[in-house]
């Protein structure tokens, strides 16, 4: 009387099989390394197109969304400092500005490539500088569905890459690359990015977590350029399975404004206003 | 006889005929119909989620899913671990904990896992903030290194009690899972991988017992009890009915036509659940066993009337369309009611009522047209004996019984009256209890994890969205002080095993911000310095351990959890009303909207919210019936009059119930509705006998008794013992609901049989009877007939 129905993941997953069996068939012979290079290949030429900047400035706004569609806004704004080598990452100090309570907290991040980066925090409330020491990246940035790793500037050599094909996307055509975490700690297995064939900049990134699936969505809209630079304005983050959202808006970047490792060093912390 | 009689005798004369002539046809469209139906029944899936108990308009659901939308869904998987002896601080155990700990990441539907070995310890180095993993490599740790451990875990206020028992004997890893809801096998397939994990966990630290509860065990539960329910009692219900046809009918045609009917009743009845697209429970699992026994009935006095029939001389083909002319009205009527009293659970706050309301009515339904359609078109065609005339032995017992009864009337009726009154004197003294885990039968191994698991932890979360001044207010020192106090008071109340509040962070953070210092672990003093504590801490954790579940977006508010060990629902309100009457006392005016809200919150309640749901349903169910009764009866005062000894016995089993048993799930909203319904039945059949006895057959009050008595007690002695086994079957039910709702229904059945026989005619012969006697214009439900009518009855 009682008919148990087949699971749809077994279903799904025949389906899958005879997919991927079909696809391996037509699919042009290639030889080991191929997609991987291929990969690479696109992930620098993307990485590199923002080369000599020199250093930016650029404030923002980010608005949480939850489940329920309630909001809340936190204002900041950040400095970068660019750095020549790959095998550094790049300095950046985040200052926020809301709310109020926050006012004036700095924190300083120093990149590293698969170490975990070093940070101090600025409290000043306390009046006192902290290191945080955390092997943590992958945690969500002021509450918000981005960790700090997933705005702030990707370092190439963090990931191994792989070529996944064309696409269409918003109207462009785009390169998909996975690429595969490579420091310790990551919360995700796996992250799939579009990047454009025309300026080289990543559209959007889907994040998967550790049980490799779909987490979020990375949407990067509103580029512009500056001199030759692309920087994308409108960065929305969707959780695919909480629900909620968050939209970072940044305002117009300046770049070349004379900053130096000076400015990006601990003890500047305490004088920022 | 009154010509709506005639009418509707001539009717079932004609409807036989036209049965019996095209009975290919019929058999043929009953086959494609019920197949049809039937195949509605490919769309079923077994419920798996305990929120399927309660309607959208049920408020505590409504709180509870706006508290999940603003932190988390806290569906989840909770491991106790228990190594068999010593401590749950070695190398071993702890390597176990670390283990499952990542692995449980690759549980489907995961977003967070929290044990002490992935706890975000926190502490100071100098100008430095550490944080990090609790335990990290436990298989290499020394001893030392483990007294450590064991020293942080224990006195930490998040942990104790909650990941680790203060005796270290137990350890516990949480899995918080949210469901996309896309696909209802999401929960048996997270539990499949779940349960494997366990396993290989197990296999690879064997001196431990792992036991799985939480709300995704819950769910599931749900599903295997329903999935055993079907595949364990209904083919038994099959087999009891065969003997019970076979004691009845005594006819191997009979019976195999009868069980065919009522098969296919309950498939049709369970097809139509399918096209509907209901989500099976275990109560509405219950709905073929139901349809099951009180189908039986139907078919038990059409091929009773036809066996005498015959017995007394007639063909076949006479005796069938005389049993369907006789037993038409009174077949109709009876499952009209019975109907009527189902679908009366529409009015219930729980869907599963309603699942199980309308599936069963329309069994009910489904049976009533098959009996006069079905059933004599399959009669025609499969051979019958005529048998010899059947000594009577009811009778005799039966006619005793009537004389005791006049002799007797006086006592009987204020003694069972007096009785009666007494038992529904005892009705308040029912207490309601929806403990989850004890909806299950303990052959149900969730039962048993859940029994095993209580040794040690907690079982019941109360969640708390408590309001700041606005946002950012979670930080004003005035805030966490109240927190604080609020945090106190739920600690030292009864059955509380663990508080999580974000005061216990507020003060660690503070702790570490101040070189470790124990004379620091206090709230900060400040707002700013507060609101950057938490910045800080949450810059520094990592994926899946962050804050957002526990304090809101714009930090207006944090989420206080409180475990509640295995306690009944009336503790359970007890710490409630506490809880609210402190807020109502000493919160602040922005901190007063604060409600406690949880699934356990919802269960609490749902005893009552379908209680008050159901009340409007069975003044409903009574007036309905009240009128098929009038119609039925041909008269409104005997109708009025019959729901006396209808009720009474109902109200009565309540009584019973709480002097017996005492306490009774949500279920027992329903068995008021559901034995009305039924119990009406008997009323009805011997009412008609009685009024009939006195007007066509010109006997006295006392004449008519035993008139009633002679020609319908014996059937309805056979019918009760029907409805009554197979209500008290639903007790062998893994899901004690449908127990409750079976026994309390049997007991109320069981309870109207005896008013009908030792009170309703006591109550004939008092005043009321005597006025029904001399009532003009009553007529009744019968025919010309009476070895026929005694019999079908």
């Amino acid at each position: 009387m009682m008919h148990k129905r087949k699971p749809r993941s077994s279903r799904l997953a025949a389906i899958l099989a005879v997919l991927t069996l079909g696809y391996s068939l037509i699919s042009p012979v290639t030889w080991a390394g191929e997609a991987e290079d291929k990969g690479l290949e696109i992930a620098a030429r993307s990485d590199r197109s923002d080369t000599g900047f020199g250093d930016s400035e650029v404030t923002a706004v980010m608005t949480l969304t939850n489940a329920a569609g309630a909001t809340s806004t936190r204002e900041m704004y950040f400095k970068t400092l660019e750095r020549a080598s790959e095998q550094v990452g790049d300095k950046s100090l985040t200052v926020f500005v809301t709310p109020r309570d926050v006012q004036g907290t700095a924190l300083l991040s120093h990149a590293k490539i698969l170490e975990p980066d070093d940070q101090w925090l600025f409290l000043p409330a306390l009046k006192r500088v902290k290191r945080i020491s955390s092997a943590n990246k992958s945690g969500p940035f002021v509450g918000s569905e981005f960790a700090f790793e997933d705005f702030t500037s990707t370092e190439l050599n963090k990931y191994s890459y792989k070529f996944i094909g064309e696409e269409e996307f918003d109207g462009m055509k785009v390169d998909v690359v996975e690429r595969f975490p490579l420091y310790e700690n990551s919360g995700y297995t796996r992250q799939v990015a579009y990047i454009d064939q025309e300026v080289y900049q990543t559209r959007k990134i889907d994040f998967y977590d550790r049980k490799d699936t779909l987490l979020k969505t990375l949407t990067l809209s509103d580029y512009r350029e500056y001199d030759g630079v692309w920087r994308a304005h409108t960065l929305t983050m969707q959780n695919h399975q909480t629900n909620k959202s968050t939209t970072l808006s940044y305002g117009d970047y300046t770049f070349k404004t004379g900053l130096s490792d000076n400015d990006f060093d601990k003890g500047v912390l305490k004088t920022i206003r | 006889m009154p010509k709506t009689m005639t009418a509707i005798d001539e009717f079932a004369v004609k409807l036989a005929n036209f049965v019996i002539a095209k009975r290919w046809l019929i058999i043929l469209a009953t086959l494609m119909i019920t197949v049809g139906v039937a195949s509605g029944a490919r769309f079923l899936t077994f419920s798996n989620n305990y929120r399927d108990f309660f309607s959208e308009f049920n408020p505590e659901l409504q709180a509870f899913e706006d508290f999940q939308n603003t932190y988390t869904k806290n569906d989840n998987f909770f491991f106790t671990i228990v190594p068999k002896e010593g401590d749950v601080f070695n190398a071993d155990t702890l390597a176990l904990v670390e283990e499952l700990t990542n692995e449980a990441w690759q549980i489907p539907f995961s977003i967070r896992v929290d044990s002490p070995s992935n706890f975000q310890h926190t502490y100071a180095e100098e100008d430095d903030l550490i944080v990090e993993d609790l335990v990290k490599g436990a298989e290499s740790l020394n001893a030392d290194e483990l007294a450590e451990k064991s020293q942080i875990a224990l006195t930490e206020p998040l942990m104790r009690n909650q990941l680790v028992t203060a005796d270290a004997r137990a350890i516990a890893v949480n899995v918080v899972v949210q469901y996309p809801q896309a696909d209802p096998f999401e929960v048996p397939q997270a539990v499949a991988f779940a349960r494997d994990l366990r396993d290989r966990m197990i296999e690879a630290h064997p001196d431990h017992e792992i036991r799985m509860t939480g709300v995704s065990m819950l769910n599931n539960a749900f599903q295997e009890a329903g999935f055993a329910d079907t595949t364990e009692m209904i083919p038994l219900m099959y087999l009891l009915l065969l003997v019970l046809m076979a004691v009845t009918v005594r006819s191997i045609s009979g019976t195999v036509v009868t069980l065919l009917m009522i098969a296919f009743a309950s498939v049709i009845g369970m097809g139509a659940a399918g096209f509907a697209g209901i989500g099976l429970t275990p109560i509405a699992l219950s709905a073929p066993t139901i349809i099951l026994t009180l189908a039986i009935a139907d078919a038990v006095h059409i091929l009773i009337t036809m066996r005498n029939s015959m017995a007394a001389g007639m063909t076949k083909r006479e005796a069938l369309v005389e049993a369907v002319r006789v037993n038409f009205l009174a077949v109709m009527v009876t499952s009209l009611t019975t109907a009527i009293g189902f679908l009366a659970l529409n009015f219930s706050d729980a869907p599963p009522f309603w699942h199980l309301g309308n599936i069963a009515a329309v069994g009910i339904v489904v049976a009533w047209a098959m009996s006069v359609t079905f059933l004599p078109a399959m009669m025609s065609i499969l051979p019958v004996r005529a048998p010899k005339p059947r000594i009577e032995t009811g009778e005799s017992f039966m006619g005793k019984l009537a004389d005791f009864v006049v002799k007797y009337n006086k006592p009987l009726f204020y003694g069972l009256g007096g009785a009666a009154l007494l038992l529904i004197a005892a009705m308040p003294r029912i207490e309601f209890n929806d403990q989850w885990t004890e909806y299950f039968d303990p052959s149900i191994q969730f039962r048993q994890d859940a029994d095993y698991s209580n040794q040690y932890f907690g079982f019941y979360p109360i969640e708390f969205s408590v309001q700041s001044p606005g946002p950012g207010g979670v930080s004003e020192p005035e805030f966490l002080e109240k927190l604080d106090e609020f945090t106190a008071f739920l600690r030292e109340q009864p059955n509380v095993t663990h508080v999580y509040s974000l005061t216990d962070i507020m003060k660690r953070l503070n702790r570490n911000m101040h070189a470790d210092e124990a004379s620091w672990y206090k709230l900060p003093d400040d707002r700013e310095l507060s609101a950057q504590y938490l910045l800080l801490y949450e810059l520094s954790l990592p994926y899946g351990l962050d804050l957002n579940d526990r304090v809101n977006i714009d930090k207006s508010a944090t989420r206080v959890t409180v475990t509640l060990s295995n306690i009944s629902t009336t503790e359970t309100k007890t710490f409630l009303n506490a809880a609210r009457g402190w807020i109502a006392d000493n919160a602040p005016d922005y901190m007063k909207t604060t409600v406690p809200t949880s699934a356990q919150v919802m269960f609490t309640y749902v005893a009552e919210r379908n209680v008050a749901s159901m009340i409007t349903g069975n003044i409903v169910a009574i007036v309905a019936i009240g009128i098929v009764m009038m119609i039925a009866l041909k008269s409104f005062k005997i109708g009025a009059l019959s729901m006396v000894p209808n009720t009474l016995p109902i109200l009565s089993a309540f009584g019973a119930w709480a002097l017996l048993v005492g306490t009774v799930g949500f279920s027992v909203a329903a068995v008021a509705s559901v034995s009305l319904g039924i119990v009406v039945d008997d009323t009805v059949h011997f009412l008609a006998k009685y009024v009939r006895g006195i007007r066509e057959k010109g006997y006295d009050r006392a004449g008519a008794i035993k008139y009633a008595f002679e020609t319908v007690g014996y059937a309805l002695v056979v019918n009760t013992v029907v409805l009554v086994i197979g209500f008290a079957y639903l007790a062998t039910s893994h899901f004690k609901m449908n127990a409750d709702l079976g026994l309390l229904t049997a007991l109320a059945i069981t309870f109207a049989l005896i008013f009908d026989f030792l009170f309703l005619p006591a109550l004939m012969l008092r005043g009321s009877g005597k006025w029904i006697a001399d009532t003009k214009n009553d007529h009744t439900t019968g025919d010309k007939n009476d070895a026929q009518t005694q019999a079908a009855q």
